[in-house]
């Protein structure tokens, strides 16, 4: 089993469209790490200096990362996580 | 170019009108680029000069877009101090590239702005704006 992340449709032009792909990793971090392996260029648009880009959440199951641990919180199979970039403007 | 029925310019303007002179912002979910559902968002700002749904309600509220098959067709936000038209801030952070994004101002009053832009790579392109019954 793996850990499925949902891809919001402005980042889908580096998963060929797909909607969800499958990662792999004990923790988001490692699990980004994973996906950029598989689709280059995505880490760039969530992961700022180390930590998760101000305008991007993030969400394992049904919460936000920023209430867990960041880019530590753990993931395992079976769990869902879910991109969003966040509506936001002036 | 954006068709939507009068009553939903109506909740969004009287949206705008009470939350005034804070920023309000929502989004009118819908299929095949026709807005259909009024769902008013919170702004996680509570700011006359910025906005941000709230994430958890923006999860959720995606999510039911998922089941249901629909899409943000429009994103909303009004200015209260300014034109209808999309700030530096409101280019940078446009992530949504199906959206029709409209601009309502409350600056005046008496009067309605209601504008409506495709935000893509940066660049802000006006369209014409049909109101239908």
């Amino acid at each position: 089993m793996a850990i499925e992340v949902r891809i919001p449709t402005i980042l889908r032009n580096y998963t060929d469209g797909a909607k969800a792909v499958d990662a792999e990793g004990a923790t988001l971090d490692e699990l980004i790490s994973n996906l950029e392996s598989r689709h280059p260029g995505l880490k760039e648009r969530l992961v700022e200096q180390g930590n998760l880009r101000r305008f991007v959440n993030v969400y394992v199951n049904d919460e936000d990362v920023r209430f867990l641990g960041g880019l530590g919180t753990p993931v395992s199979d079976g769990d869902t996580v879910t991109v969003l970039p966040a509506v936001a403007g002036g | 170019m954006l068709t939507i029925p009068q009553e939903l310019v109506d909740k969004i303007v009287a949206h705008a009108r009470a939350d005034h002179p804070d920023e309000a912002c929502g989004v009118i979910a819908g299929r095949d680029g026709v807005p259909e559902r009024f769902i008013p968002m919170a702004n996680a700002e509570r700011s006359p000069t910025f906005y941000r749904f709230d994430s958890m309600e923006q999860f959720h509220v995606w999510r039911e877009m998922d089941e249901r098959d629909e899409e943000p067709v429009v994103i909303y936000h009004s200015h209260t101090a300014t034109e209808a038209y999309p700030s530096r801030t409101d280019v940078t952070y446009a992530s949504e590239p199906n959206a029709h994004y409209v601009l309502v101002s409350t600056r005046d009053e008496d009067q309605v702005e209601f504008r409506s832009y495709r935000i893509l790579d940066g660049e802000i392109t006006e369209e014409e704006v049909r109101f239908v019954p």
